[in-house]
């Protein structure tokens, strides 16, 4: 087992230096960069910067050397300084705008993340069970919605309506007076009720996905033998269903885990910016579009190496539970 | 190796497929369209897909106002319907359309339009509008719907420019919902001769090409998406932006794909009957084509009629942060731009309408795919 773990982390580091390289060539892909950006943006303002003033700050940011040279220095003073570059835009070092953003939505995700899991296997179970019922055709007809539906659109129908139904369309993740003040009961309470909409909108999908997942899983076991020994043992319905079946049917759902996580956490990027929350998304398009390149790329980065550290863990715990894919791995 | 001519017709008479009905008898085809056709959900979203398809081919026909066609008389003007009896109670053979009069709330100050019940505009078929080119190469001016002159048809009410909504949700059709056909189509290929390789030639191809592949799927596709679509340069022609767009979908989407078609290969190359075929001395190329497709392009169709849904939802996206289909040109996440004001969907609800279309698509699509994917084993209890 350590064997194959340890095995399953070094694999990741090759994985990560292409990924990083990758990342660096798509955030300069975009026509122009920081400098014209920047001067269109001064120019409109009635301030027009010559090219000889251009060509100085390109130096003074580095960005007139070449690409490769340009990677190799960013990645030398992430891997040797933690450092992850200077954010245009915001004027501070990447990694300082990242921690300003970064416990907000890791709250959000992972209060999504929890919503979903007590949302969604329940109603698994419960539409497993009763199959072909009322209750089984309106929450997978409900599930099957929530997979088509846009959920950043969403997010606005629900705004409407919190709007016409409590005069307030919680936009945002705090009430204007809380946004700067200090940490209390109060500001806490405002953005237990700010979260319940972005909550349900990141969620919804993954939700929605996760009930068809556990009905089907649940389906699978419940015309299993050993429920119906059970069954025969004379045992009540209900410690069946959690003795057996249902503790069966989580195994693959808890080895997607860090795929949920990561999915999760890239998912709320839209809804973020239609919300107007203050996470990742909104900062991250903004150095998309803005050519901030440094922010954009970190930001991507961080991105690609939560997804490869979910894969990481999903494989570790799936290599827990079934003891087929250790030995075929070492076979190898 | 010849054999006797008697013998041979006697051989071919025993292979000749019974004509009957039984399902033992059956080809794999017949048994999937006949196990597809018990699946009604699946059937009923064939059809609507189809009509939703027709509709986007004759898109410029059935319109009645082009893309560029603005009116600044009637912006925000609400759905009208059309009526068979006017006001004073009198039934018209011709459906007809009130005039729409342009005045102020009185409370909130605020542009609204009525009804002028006293002006009439029956409707008319087949009247001659904006020149187009019919199917892309025929010139007309014949629209299927319109009214009388000056009068102006809104089913869907208008946007903040005074365009018909109508006409803009059939002309965004065609793009939308051909968007991720293509990008299907090239992910298909790609999927199928790169996951193909890695299949069937293992070895060294294949650890290089799954390495690859774990590094592409590595990317959160949302935030990729929207890298890429930042890189698309602005004012650049409608056909170009449009493959840039297929192509950057079609580049996540193919890894999917591709791992389906190895997984199968693996399974299937160890089969008996190909290694059969190997030891008679059949080549690469026929026992791919000849033994081992037929035996999972079924689930390969399943597998890229599931990954449209995520397209469309993607193009959505993509085009209402303004990073897709950019104008003059049109799609569904374009309209549903204006509905990312909230005052916008207070105030004009018909906005979202759009998004109804989209809802519709994806689920039609979700359940075509389930169809197809329980029908896909027909042999499967």
């Amino acid at each position: 087992m350590l064997q194959y773990i340890l095995k399953r982390i070094l694999l990741v580091i090759p994985v990560v230096l292409f990924i990083s390289f990758i990342v660096f060539y798509i955030i300069q892909l975009p026509p122009g960069d920081y400098v014209s950006n920047y001067s269109a943006k001064m120019s409109a303002a009635g301030d027009v910067m010559t090219p000889v003033e251009m060509d100085e700050m390109r130096a003074n940011l580095g960005l007139d050397r070449p690409i490769y040279e340009q990677y190799f220095v960013w990645m030398k003073k992430i891997v040797t300084k933690g450092d992850f570059g200077f954010s245009f835009n915001y004027n501070k070092p990447v990694t300082a705008v990242i921690k300003q953003y970064m416990g907000l939505t890791l709250v959000v995700s992972l209060v999504t993340m929890v919503f979903h899991y007590v949302v969604a296997i329940p109603i698994g179970i419960y539409t497993a069970v009763k199959q072909y019922t009322a209750g089984d055709y309106f929450f997978s007809g409900l599930s099957f919605i929530g997979m088509a539906t846009p959920n950043f659109l969403l997010a606005i129908i629900l705004m409407y309506l919190s709007y016409t139904w409590f005069g307030d369309p919680l936009l945002g993740l705090f009430s204007s007076e809380y946004v700067n003040a200090p940490w209390s009961m109060d500001k806490v309470l405002d953005l237990m009720k700010h979260m319940v909409i972005p909550v349900i909108v990141i969620g919804l999908a993954s939700t929605a996905d996760l009930i068809r997942i556990m009905r089907g899983q649940m389906l699978d076991e419940l015309n299993k033998p050993n429920v119906v020994t059970a069954r025969a043992k004379g045992l009540s319905e209900f410690k069946i269903l959690f003795k057996y079946p249902t503790r069966a049917a989580l195994n693959p759902i808890v080895s997607t885990f860090g795929w949920s996580l990561s999915s999760i956490f890239t998912g709320a990027t839209i809804t973020a910016i239609v919300l107007n929350l203050p996470l990742q998304g909104p900062v991250m398009y903004n150095a998309l579009l803005g050519q901030d390149m440094y922010l954009a790329g970190s930001w991507l980065l961080f991105m690609a190496l939560l997804t490869v550290l979910g894969t990481l863990i999903s494989d570790i715990l799936l290599a827990w539970l079934d003891p087929k894919i250790r030995t075929e791995f070492r076979g190898n | 190796m010849r054999t006797m001519p008697v013998f041979r017709r006697q051989k071919t008479e025993a292979l000749q497929p019974v004509k009957t009905k039984d399902a033992n008898y059956s080809s794999q085809w017949r048994l999937i369209y006949l196990r597809f056709k018990k699946h009604k959900l699946a059937r009923i979203s064939l059809f609507i897909l189809a009509f939703l398809y027709l509709i986007a081919l004759l898109a410029q026909f059935i319109a009645p106002y082009g893309l560029q066609s603005y009116d600044s008389k009637y912006v925000n003007a609400p759905p009208m319907g059309f009526h068979f009896v006017d006001a004073a109670g009198k039934f018209h053979i011709k459906p007809f359309v009130y005039e729409l009069q342009s005045t102020r709330d009185p409370e909130t100050m605020r542009k609204i339009f009525v009804s002028n019940t006293e002006k009439r505009y029956s409707l008319q078929f087949f009247v001659k509008g904006e020149p187009y080119k019919f199917l892309g190469f025929i010139p007309t001016s014949t629209h299927l719907l319109g009214v009388e002159q000056p009068g102006r048809i809104f089913l869907l009410g208008t946007d903040g420019m005074g365009r018909d909504l109508f006409s803009r949700i059939i002309l965004g059709s065609q793009i939308s919902l051909s968007i991720p056909l293509v990008g299907v189509a090239i992910s298909f290929v790609l999927g199928l001769i790169i996951g193909g390789i890695s299949g069937y030639f293992g070895g060294w191809l294949d650890s290089i090409i799954q390495r690859i592949i774990e590094i592409i799927r590595s990317f959160p596709t949302l935030p990729l998406w929207m890298a890429l679509s930042a890189a698309i340069p602005p004012r650049i022609p409608v056909v170009t932006m449009y493959l840039y767009i297929v192509i950057i979908f079609a580049f996540i989407g193919w890894t999917d794909l591709a791992r389906v078609v190895r997984g199968k290969f693996i399974a299937l190359k160890n089969e008996d009957y190909v290694i059969a075929a190997k030891i008679a001395g059949v080549g690469n190329t026929k026992i791919i084509v000849k033994h081992l497709l037929p035996g999972f392009i079924s689930y390969l169709v399943v597998a890229t009629t599931l990954a449209i849904p995520a397209m469309i939802l993607g193009e959505t996206a993509m085009s209402f942060l303004g990073l897709g289909i950019r104008s003059p040109a049109t799609s569904w996440g374009v309209l549903l731009q204006e509905a990312q004001k909230i005052e916008n969907v207070a105030l004009y609800p018909w906005k979202l309408i759009p998004l109804g279309i989209v809802i519709l698509t994806v689920l039609t699509y979700n359940f075509l795919g389930d169809g197809l994917r329980d029908a896909a084993d027909p042999y499967k209890k």
